[in-house]
């Protein structure tokens, strides 16, 4: 607590947060200007797609649901190994994104990344027959490469599945274990005898050679 | 991330959802409070998305887009107003938690201000009443210890003037008045000390003077003990700068009344 001087307390914290936070807004103001006029024209935007489901545009989430079913099928399929349970999982992440289309933050990642990243939480939810855990709401996630398009994401993949196939055995393991089938670290512990700190370690350092393998 | 490696391992797994519901619960208290490890979230959700982009597989029957283009076209669509930002975004929470901080802050202010004026006035009316009370004390002690008051002992006419010693002592404070008249001219560099003879233990100074051109002299609230219950006071002479231990013959003593 600041010393009180002249018996009231003068603090530059409230004052630095609403200057922050102008900043952080104006930031986002700009972000959100950028990206809708760097879209190339004639072609309808992932963002322009979204903010007509806001108005109820049907013919938008018709657009949406043609450029990414394919990602969310095949994420909800890889999970759940069964056609009609991922076929339900792709209906309900399209569902929540016809009903909050404000919950996905065009500022932090595309939205292809965002529905994979709802799909395989809602499968794996499935899977382990649970409810589910994370509102679409509180996913927001950074990514630096454009997924949008069907020849990024091609590439992308092969060169996730270089990064994958470039770890150890066990590294690899765990790290699938973690993300397809929803194992806890305790699970991958007891499954493979290996110690729990070591299970946790080697999910996060594979996620960050990941990372790494797309800022270079 | 910097500073909060120890929550590096568990952020990966909360990303995944692949936390206990109690660990996962953790996590999330600490996250609502630490925009470091939220943004290194983030990052690591985007780093899931990457292992989720990496699987391909058949496109999806014909019939699952029709089926959601029903459902859709079922779902009623209740007019709001759209909202510009994603609702629940950490910008959101940014604007929302300065909002609650300035209108704390404003009330923190608004309080200490009405508590401030409430102890100033209380101030103010106790500085005017001590005003009040030091400026009495001022008329009366001021024909008493003013150097140019004149003191005038009276004595039977046919007694000569004798030197003559008055103390004022309030023990629980430890304040002491001390009125001489009449007293003796003292040789060079010698002075008067005042003592004050407690009931038991040894005397105690309280204070060094010498009269003035007329033999009158005081010494007003010198350093005491408080609380020290006098027998007696009594005067010797002593070297100007005064003694610890007073240096016989006692030139004058009185006893508590």
């Amino acid at each position: 607590m600041p010393a009180p001087i002249s018996g009231c307390y003068v603090s530059a914290q409230p004052a630095d947060a609403i200057r922050r936070a102008r900043h952080f807004v104006l930031l986002y103001k700009e972000e959100t200007e950028r990206l809708l006029s760097s879209q190339p024209q004639g072609i309808s935007p992932d963002l322009a797609l979204v903010t007509g489901l806001k108005s109820g545009d049907q013919g938008a989430m018709a657009q949406l649901y043609d450029r990414y079913s394919s990602v969310v099928y095949a994420v909800a399929l890889r999970v759940l190994g069964d056609t009609g349970a991922a076929e339900d999982v792709l209906q309900e992440v399209f569902l929540q994104l016809w009903r909050k289309p404000s919950a996905f933050d065009a500022a932090r990642g595309s939205l292809g990344s965002w529905l994979a990243v709802i799909t395989r939480n809602r499968a794996i939810d499935s899977l382990r027959k649970r409810r589910p855990e994370t509102d679409i709401e509180d996913v927001v996630l950074s990514v630096a490469p454009d997924l949008a398009g069907d020849a990024e994401r091609s590439r992308a993949a092969e060169k996730v599945r270089g990064v994958m196939g470039a770890m150890s055995p066990a590294q690899r393991s765990a790290l699938e274990m973690a993300y397809w089938q929803g194992m806890s670290h305790t699970e991958i512990a007891d499954k493979t005898g290996e110690p729990l700190g070591t299970v946790k370690t080697r999910i996060r350092a594979g996620l960050i050679a990941l990372r790494k393998a797309f800022q270079t | 991330m910097t500073g909060h490696e120890q929550y590096a391992d568990d952020l990966a797994l909360y990303a995944l959802n692949a936390l206990q519901a109690d660990h996962r619960a953790r996590i999330a208290a600490h996250l609502a409070g630490c925009g470091s490890c939220r943004l290194e979230l983030e990052q690591l959700r985007g780093d899931t998305a990457l292992l989720a982009l990496s699987t391909t597989g058949p496109r999806p029957p014909q019939r699952a887009r029709q089926r959601l283009l029903d459902a859709i076209a079922r779902e009623p669509r209740v007019p709001k107003i759209v909202q510009t930002e994603p609702r629940h975004s950490w910008w959101g929470y940014l604007r929302l938690a300065a909002t609650v901080a300035v209108t704390v802050f404003a009330f923190t202010l608004w309080k200490e201000n009405s508590v401030l004026k409430a102890t100033l006035s209380n101030a103010q009316s106790q500085s005017a009443r001590s005003a009040r009370e030091l400026e009495e004390l001022r008329r009366i002690a001021a024909p008493i210890i003013a150097p140019e008051a004149q003191h005038v002992t009276l004595v039977s006419p046919k007694t000569p003037p004798q030197p003559q010693g008055k103390a004022f002592y309030l023990r629980n404070r430890g304040s002491l008045v001390f009125l001489a008249n009449n007293m003796p001219p003292l040789p060079p560099q010698k002075a008067y000390e005042l003592w004050l003879i407690p009931t038991t233990g040894a005397p105690i100074p309280a204070g060094v003077f010498k009269p003035d051109a007329h033999g009158s002299a005081s010494v007003v609230n010198p350093p005491l003990p408080p609380g020290v219950e006098a027998k007696a006071f009594a005067i010797t002479v002593e070297n100007e700068a005064g003694s610890a231990t007073p240096t016989m013959p006692i030139v004058m003593m009185g006893a508590g009344e």
